[in-house]
């Protein structure tokens, strides 16, 4: 008999959920959606679902609202009751109903447990000492804090996945760190000896003490410390925070004392469909025993809370066990698993490859006809992970030199899996479950395009780590069906950004009109309006705000400031080589003094002023230029700044004089727009102070000459600059750059930084070289002389506009009336302000408490 | 604010700006509301809310307005989700819809109802 018939009586199926965290409103979220449900959630936490997995972000400056995953007014949409600090003590199966401690009864229809796990404990005596903690809640997370703030040591007992997330939280409050294990290695579950041995190493450097088979026999009073660990061995360790994370036990007591099926060793009994021992309950997450397996990650509590949600629905659904396959950041190391990592499937053979000067360990297992890939372990670097899953998920037969895919690429391309080895039902997207076969589907209904894809599929809209996946599979499928693979750079233009500059160029053509005339089709939109933009105005360098190009522009470009996530902006006057004479300071001090701004230093060695409101703009720049300052760009895909060092001027071991070279260059090129935006630096001396090699172009003075570096960044995926030209003379140096960056500036795609560029250049670095060096394609020239009319043609922006009363009209909130935004509230943290967030917001409104607002008006 | 039969005037169209947006106060039943105004072309105005259901800002009138397949939109300036211009729905998400208002110009008044 199915949930619908016997359900049809009544409309409304009373579900009542216990427990609120990731996994249980992951079924809520999945439930709400059809309206047949009257849900109601009992949390014994005192707050909504929140993110588990990104926890220690707690102690990078993340706030509980930052992790929280729903909010009560959410719930309050979705129309599902809920009651915080109700903590379930009592199930009466027969009447069907659940009673909280503090004696509320709740009847139901079907009952979900969602009641995860909790930290084991080993029974060490002295365990219940002050300051001996778990990781595991926001609550828990605040004990540590406070704990942390009275001590100078901190040790977790446990070095699996969880232990070295919390060590790694002891590090970031600032404690002298250590890792306490009982096992002879970290991470034994996932990782083999060789793989623990390079992780215990890469973890030693970055400062935490990793002490491996020890048992703790008894914890007592220290002598430095609040604690001493003694240890099995005879050895102790002195400590003044313990932190517990030997592994999680499934929070089955209620099931337990209520008589539902249980595993030997703890767990609540569920079927494919996660029904439990009572038809009635069901059970999902880290409580549920599917297969006499616990599943500790959330991919698999998501799934079991679709299957319940479908169940119930239902529609046809099953569990039928998980991968455990992870890949993970560990302090900064890269940590990857697949399948059977210990090889302990009869007869698996290994192969290993480890770099010790560059710290990477892979590992992978293969079965004993060398056709199928088991496992896998890698460690300093997962860039084969992706590849390697899907051999393993989908038993693709391997290559004849299985080792090939952990073997560093030496000449040419590495065998990497073409899509069309993927069976159909290879799943691309693990975040959304979305497989090859669903991509093919959504390209069958008509989605031609690769973001049309991902908004029907959501595939690649999680963590993003199957973006280049996903876009290989769907270029593959197009291909097949004799679709060209579109350069374009979207529905208007029919041309790559590329050849638009050339068309611009060639054509002389002036504004996004003219092109969209001549070469496009409709109206144009926020993709290509932004990139014309910008090959306008580094083709001729016009005002951007005037009125053909100001409904072009970017975001930020738009108002000549970095827009801020409550709509206020901040601003970023210019600073060249970070030089800044004392009245400036104190200018930029006044002014924020006045409209109230927040102040922060950049890491481009300029001041950024937060917090100013549309109409603020105009005035606070007019005040700025007064003062003989100007726009810092930093607005704009354009060039940023020019970090330096003070160099030979002042330091005792600088060969050149870096300040006064950075100041030249960002004068020389202050306001050159580009593809993307760009950052230079200047060093005096091989020391490297100015960290040039992080930068698109980075200087290093030698005692001969210059240095020159080119495409390297920072950011989400840093990069080294490569070195390009070494002991320049000042002259060489300046025409080098100059043709580096119009060569950049006209080949590359919108959004593409220096880096992806010159690696997608056939030839990369030594092409490069040989076109800007040995003028290779015969256009320096060119290249030159387009560079000396952008420079001659600079303008400070923010000049230019307060003295036109046309582009003034556009800052302002309203057109109609001098109110001000409403919504744009503060709070003081630090002494300055910060935007109030929206429970501080509604507060502010229940209470009848203005917030600070911003009571400035110009 | 001048009220006829539910079309309110909000400014002259001079105040718009050619295929870009600007922002009008609409003070109506002593709450105020926020209305984003898109100039497409002589006479074709559109108007929406300008709260950000997303960024939790109001900022919509600041973003790029855009057209895919005949639909014109605004993309949010904070994290660039599109809305439909005509109707309100959000092209990225099916269930975000923002407020959208019938427009005319009479006079060289825009109006909206409300």
């Amino acid at each position: 008999m199915s949930i619908i018939s016997q359900s049809s009586d009544k409309i409304n199926v009373v579900v009542v959920v216990v427990g609120n965290g990731m996994v249980g409103h992951h079924f809520v979220d999945q439930l709400s959606q059809s309206k047949q449900f009257n849900i109601t959630v009992l949390s014994a936490e005192p707050r909504l679902a929140y993110d588990r997995v990104h926890l220690s972000e707690f102690f990078s400056g993340k706030k509980a609202e930052d992790l929280a995953l729903t909010s009560a007014e959410n719930y309050q949409n979705l129309g599902v009751n809920f009651v915080l600090d109700a903590k379930v003590v009592n199930i009466d199966r027969k009447e069907q109903t659940v009673t909280t401690a503090k004696g509320d009864t709740f009847a139901y229809d079907k009952l979900i447990l969602a009641t995860g796990s909790y930290p084991f404990v080993p029974p060490i005596p002295g365990k219940d000492r002050p300051h001996c903690l778990v990781y595991r809640t926001i609550e828990d997370l605040e004990a540590i804090e406070a704990s942390a703030k009275q001590g100078k040591v901190g040790v977790v007992v446990g070095g699996g996945l969880l232990g070295l997330e919390a060590a790694n939280a002891l590090k970031q409050l600032g404690l002298q760190t250590h890792v306490v294990e009982f096992a002879p290695q970290l991470m034994g579950v996932q990782v083999d000896a060789a793989g623990g041995r390079l992780l215990r190493s890469m973890i030693e450097e970055l400062g935490v003490q990793v002490h491996t088979e020890k048992a703790t026999n008894v914890i007592v009073d220290g002598e430095q410390c609040v604690h001493r660990m003694e240890f099995a061995d005879g050895s102790s360790l002195e400590t003044d925070v313990i932190l517990f994370s030997a592994g999680i036990r499934p929070y089955d007591n209620l099931a337990q004392e209520f008589d539902l099926a249980i595993g030997e060793r703890g767990g609540i009994v569920i079927d494919n469909q996660c029904v439990t021992s009572d038809k009635n309950i069901y059970a999902i997450g880290e409580c549920a025993l599917w297969n006499n397996f616990i599943f500790g990650l959330v991919a698999p509590g998501y799934h079991m809370a679709k299957v319940a949600a479908d169940h119930l629905k239902g529609n046809e659904n099953a569990f039928t066990g998980a991968d455990m396959s992870t890949k993970l950041k560990l302090m900064g190391v890269d940590v990857g698993s697949i399948g059977d990592a210990h090889a302990r499937t009869p007869g698996a053979q290994c192969y290993t490859y480890e770099n010790q000067p560059e710290q990477i360990y892979k590992k992978i297992v293969v079965s004993n006809d060398g056709e199928k890939l088991l496992g896998a372990v890698l460690v300093g670097d997962t860039s084969d992970y992706d590849n390697l899953l899907q051999y393993a998920l989908n038993g693709l037969t391997l290559p004849t030199a299985p080792e090939t895919l952990i073997l560093p690429a030496l000449d040419g391309e590495k065998p990497m899996l073409g899509a069309d080895a993927l069976p159909n039902t290879a799943v691309i997207c693990s975040c959304h479950n979305v497989s090859k076969g669903d991509i093919i589907n959504a390209i069958d209904q008509g989605a031609t395009e690769l973001s049309t894809v991902k908004s029907c599929t959501k595939a690649s809209t999680g963590c993003g780590g199957c973006a280049s996946l996903l876009k290989n599979v769907f270029d593959n499928e197009l291909t097949h069906r004799g679709i060209e693979v579109s350069k374009d750079i979207c529905s208007h233009f029919a041309y790559s950004r590329t050849e638009l500059f050339h068309i611009i160029k060639a054509e002389q053509i002036k504004t996004f009109d003219q092109l969209l005339h001549k070469h496009g089709n409709g109206l144009g939109c926020e993709i290509c309006k932004p990139a014309v933009a910008s090959i306008l105005a580094s083709t001729w360098n016009d005002y951007i705000l005037e009125k053909d190009h100001v409904s072009l522009q970017d975001t930020n470009d738009t108002y000549l400031a970095n827009m801020q996530k409550d709509g206020t902006y901040s601003i970023v006057p210019r600073v060249a080589g970070g030089e800044i004479t004392p009245d400036k300071l104190i200018v930029i001090g006044e002014i924020a003094k006045e409209y109230n701004l927040y102040t922060k230093i950049t890491g481009g060695q300029r001041i950024d002023l937060f917090g100013a409101r549309i109409e603020q703009l105009p005035p606070i720049w007019k005040r700025l230029i007064d003062a003989g300052m100007e726009t810092g760009h930093a607005y704009g895909k354009s060039v940023r700044t020019v970090k330096s060092c003070v160099g030979s001027t002042w330091c005792r071991y600088g060969v050149k004089d870096s300040t006064s070279m950075a100041i030249f260059i960002e004068n020389r090129y202050k306001g050159l727009r580009s593809p993307h935006k760009l950052k230079f630096a200047v060093s005096g001396c091989t020391r490297e102070c100015a960290e040039a090699q992080s930068k698109d172009v980075g200087i290093i003075a030698t005692d001969k000459g210059w240095n020159l570096y080119v495409a390297g960044n920072g950011g989400m995926k840093p990069r080294h600059a490569d070195l390009f030209a070494t002991d320049l003379d000042d002259q060489t140096l300046i025409q080098y750059i100059d043709r580096f960056l119009m060569f950049y500036i006209r080949m590359a795609d919108r959004l593409q930084r220096t880096s992806v560029w010159m690696e997608s250049l056939e030839g990369g670095l030594n092409y490069l070289q040989s076109v800007v060096i040995d003028d290779h394609l015969g256009i320096n020239a060119d290249l030159e002389k387009q560079m000396e009319n952008i420079i001659a043609s600079y303008q400070c922006e923010w000049k230019t506009t307060i003295e036109n009363p046309e582009a003034l009209k556009r800052f302002r909130q309203f057109v109609n009336s001098d109110k001000t935004d409403n919504n744009i509230q503060f709070v003081t943290e630090r002494e300055q302000i910060r935007p109030a967030t929206s429970d501080e917001k509604q507060q502010s409104v229940a209470n009848q408490i203005d917030c600070q607002y911003i009571t400035e008006t110009v | 604010m001048p009220i006829e039969n539910n079309w309110i005037t909000l400014c002259h169209k001079d105040a718009l700006i050619n295929q870009s947006g600007v922002c009008a106060l609409l003070e109506k039943d002593q709450r105020e509301h926020q209305v984003a105004l898109f100039h497409v072309n002589e006479s074709e105005v559109y108007a929406v809310e300008n709260w950000d259901p997303v960024g939790k800002a109001n900022v919509l009138y600041r973003g790029l307005m855009g057209e895919a397949q005949g639909d014109i939109y605004v993309a949010s300036p904070l994290l660039k989700q599109r809305y439909s211009l005509k109707n309100g729905r959000c092209l990225d998400d099916e269930s975000l819809t923002i407020l959208s208002y019938q427009t005319r110009i009479v006079d060289d008044l825009v109006q909206i109802q409300a």
